[in-house]
């Protein structure tokens, strides 16, 4: 999601602006309306079962009900176990319909999501890895099929959705890592470093249309000019890994801080256009294949899977947000994404260690050919998706 | 520049250095003997004696090797590089003169379509090594150009040189993004070897590596095909690996007053060794193909400024049309983006003149499920300080094209002035 791509997108995205706008005011009872001006979650939608409870523990995901009327509902998750959670609902081919991020041990947190008829999977995600633990969910009642604008509209709110939920967790696990870093507790900023960076990871393309910034956040050591200050994430995983040494690095911190802040309100209120959600998605591969897979990225830490799992986390979620108007294009597309997206998991999941991956350096130059071939063959469909949402 | 100013015509052939026959007569008219009359065969247009434009008649003759100037500069891209740098192994200063003066004596006899040596591949004693490695035997001269450079480590504590060292050759600023390795950049001394027959490339290359051991080792070296750019009007454009034309407005060998200014280290520029010589920048592109093939076409576009098809600007029709800059679009925003690679690489808006003269390489692959291709760049002018590097900077600072590429290593050179006749050598004026 390059800015200098703008003479073709902002077209595109200016004349889709419009035709959302104008469907909006007849959209029927889609996610629409949840995106736009009101940002992120539908927070005043009515929830009409009352709350539905979800117990959540390292190893259950209790939802009260599993059959809901369309429309809004509300799910109040509480988490029982010892590992911080994330809780989905999910539409075929784990397309995020709602999310609530960063629920950590004794908190209860609610989201509001809104579901037309149909047959979804709730999942919860003890220590924010794997697939979850998933449970079904149908949905019934009324549904009427989204025009074909409509269906667009409906998929840049679903990811703006996304970006804001990400985006408040970013916030949150940024300003915690930041916190250690400033308490000078090397130990609790390290195990914080990938987690922060899983939430910038998955929305990375967009955070980089605000090309500026994108730098001063998230520059390896040579891609700064000598002369000029080298900030952000990889300054202080440098520091925390090579120097074992943070007690200078309280400004750097607080300007991390800052800087996240900055493009965190930025992303929330840039409008995207459905083309670059397609190319948002590919970018993502693009940094797995040129970042994650030689090492270049955490080249300290050597926490590349971490950044791997959340690019590929985040191609997923533009894709799937997407997938309403790509099943209706052209459902061989989807069936192929399908099916390479759960290849790609599933060769990163060889890979998973207790509640994190194993470090760049553990793998073998086997290993990591077997991940290069995976992204490669997700990407080339990837790539085929903005052709489809352009026609 | 110092001396006569051999007058350089085509094809003379006879200009190489000592006896024996050519390669080619000792083994009758090959098939590459017929004589192509291509886009490269014009005939020479002299338009100063400073830098006549050699032509050669046929992809297979030879281009002069004396003259005021090294050959392999401004002569007319050949399609396939060896590039090869050294370390020099030997601390004595006379043998490092000494090698020279064997390079320059077997690049005068292989340029012109001969053996390295006199007794060449086959006709010495047979319990000697020959004198030629043989590989060659039976091809033409295939327009081969051998061009050396001195690399700013040659000037250390060594050999003396240190009050010698030009200026222009202080150490290239790192600049952001790059990821070198070391072991495939710098060296003492490098040859670059242009022909149009790979194989005739290598064996001059190889050939010299024999000549050399001892003395120098190797440091790396690197195949190129397809050359990258167009250094006559005589030639078309071509296009790198990326599919676009690139450097089109690159300087070439007819521009003789840019090519004076801009290519030609001047008498007054710094030592008097380098007059007539030229600074070489080398600097192996990585690029990321796998996911530049999977890119759009409008943004592949839109990166370079281009059209991918005709290569002019996104303003114009032709591809040598000027770039409009400041030309925007209905939505405000430029129809040439602020960081697309035309406008922050075009001569008129960084007032910066090189001649490029690279390569694409394909070197295997990388072990990932991916090649390892890109560009082997390499551009000459007259002062790097003023040209590469702030043209480097800019690009380096905010082109679109970095997603897709890495600079993997970089080689900086002083090309001396060219060899006058049979008694002078490479660098003679430096070492002697």
């Amino acid at each position: 999601m390059r800015p200098s791509s703008a003479p073709v997108l902002i077209a595109v995205a200016a004349a889709f602006g419009l035709l959302a706008t104008a469907c909006s005011s007849t959209g029927a009872g889609s996610g629409g309306a949840a995106g736009g001006s009101t940002g992120g979650t539908a927070a005043s939608a009515p929830a009409k079962p009352d709350k539905i409870a979800v117990a959540a523990t390292d190893t259950e995901c209790k939802v009260d009900l599993n059959q809901l009327p369309a429309g809004t509902s509300t799910f109040a998750i509480t988490n029982n176990g010892s590992k911080v959670t994330e809780f989905y609902v999910y539409a075929t081919g784990d397309r995020v319909m709602g999310e609530v991020e960063n629920i950590v041990p004794g908190l209860t947190r609610e989201v509001v999501v809104e579901l037309p008829a149909g047959t979804y999977e709730t999942a919860c995600k003890p220590g924010m890895v794997g697939k979850g633990i998933r449970g079904p969910l149908t949905v019934t009642g009324s549904h009427q099929p989204l025009t074909k604008d409509a269906a667009l509209a409906d998929a840049t709110a679903s990811y703006k959705r996304y970006v804001q939920s990400q985006s408040d967790a970013l916030l949150q696990k940024t300003q915690e890592f930041v916190d250690a870093v400033k308490a000078g507790d090397i130990d609790k900023a390290k195990a914080l470093f990938p987690v922060a960076r899983t939430y910038w990871e998955r929305i990375e393309p967009v955070a980089e249309i605000f090309g500026d910034l994108d730098p001063a956040i998230d520059a390896r050591e040579n891609d700064v000019e000598p002369g000029q200050e080298w900030t952000g994430y990889h300054r202080i995983e440098k520091d925390l890994w090579v120097e074992k040494d943070i007690s200078k690095d309280g400004e750097l911190a607080d300007k991390l801080m800052t800087d996240v802040n900055t493009i965190v309100s930025k992303a929330n209120s840039a409008e995207l256009s459905p083309v670059q959600l397609a190319n948002g998605a590919k970018e993502l591969l693009d940094e797995v294949a040129t970042g994650k897979i030689t090492g270049e990225e955490d080249r300290y830490s050597h926490t590349d899977l971490w950044d791997f799992d959340a690019n590929l986390q985040g191609s997923k979620a533009s894709v799937q947000a997407l997938r309403p108007v790509l099943q209706d294009r052209a459902p061989d597309l989807v069936t192929t994404l399908d099916e390479k997206f759960a290849a790609a998991e599933s060769a990163l999941s060889a890979h998973q260690k207790g509640d994190g991956w194993q470090l760049h350096t553990e793998l073998s130059k086997d290993d990591l050919k077997k991940l290069s071939d995976a992204i490669n063959a997700l990407a080339e469909p990837i790539s085929k998706i903005a052709a489809v949402i352009a026609q | 520049m110092t001396g006569t100013s051999p007058t350089e015509t085509v094809g003379t052939g006879g200009t190489g250095g000592g006896g024996g026959l050519s390669r080619r007569r000792l083994f009758g008219m090959g098939a590459a003997g017929a004589a192509v009359v291509g886009a490269g065969a014009v005939a020479a247009r002299a338009l100063t004696n400073e830098t006549p434009v050699a032509h050669a008649a046929s992809s297979a003759d030879p281009y002069p090797f004396y003259g005021a100037h090294q050959a392999g500069i401004v002569t007319p891209a050949q399609d396939r590089l060896h590039f090869i740098a050294f370390d020099v192994i030997t601390d004595d200063r006379a043998e490092l003169a000494a090698l020279l003066q064997d390079w320059t004596a077997a690049a005068a006899r292989m340029t012109q379509g001969k053996d390295a040596g006199a007794l060449g591949a086959v006709g010495g004693v047979p319990e000697a090594p020959p004198e030629d490695t043989g590989e060659a035997q039976g091809l033409p001269a295939s327009g081969l150009t051998l061009t050396v450079g001195f690399g700013p480590s040659l000037f250390d504590h060594r050999f003396g040189l240190a009050a010698k060292k030009p200026a222009a050759l202080a150490d290239l600023p790192r600049f952001p993004g790059e990821a070198l390795i070391p072991g495939i950049s710098g060296g003492d001394l490098c040859v670059q070897a242009c022909a149009h027959d790979p194989q005739v490339a290598v064996h001059a290359v190889r050939n010299l590596a024999r000549i050399g051991f001892g003395k120098v080792s190797v440091r790396y070296s690197q195949l190129g095909f397809g050359r990258t750019s167009s250094t006559s009007r005589a030639q078309a454009t071509p296009r790198n690996l990326m599919g676009f034309k690139d450097g089109t407005h690159n300087l070439k060998a007819e521009d003789t007053a840019l090519v004076r200014d801009h290519v030609w280290a001047g008498p007054g520029d710094g030592p008097a060794w380098m007059a007539g010589g030229s600074y070489l920048v080398t600097r192996k592109i990585r690029m990321q193909i796998e996911t530049w093939d999977r890119t759009s076409l409008a943004e592949q576009e839109a990166i370079f400024g281009r059209d991918k098809g005709e290569g002019a600007p996104l303003t114009g029709k032709k591809e040598f049309d000027t770039p409009d800059f400041a030309r925007k679009a209905a939505d405000g925003a430029p129809v040439i983006a602020a960081d697309a690679h035309v406008r922050l690489a075009h001569p008129d808006n960084v007032g910066v003149h090189i001649l490029r003269r690279g390569y694409n390489f394909v070197d295997g692959s990388d072990g990932l499920g991916r090649l390892d291709a890109g560009l082997f760049f390499m551009a000459y002018q007259r002062d790097p300080r003023r040209q590469f590097t702030p043209l480097q900077l800019a690009l380096s600072r905010s082109d679109a094209l970095n997603e897709y590429i890495k600079h993997v290593s970089s080689g900086l050179f002083a090309c001396p002035p060219g060899v006058q006749d049979a008694g002078d050598y490479w660098g003679r004026a430096l070492l002697a």
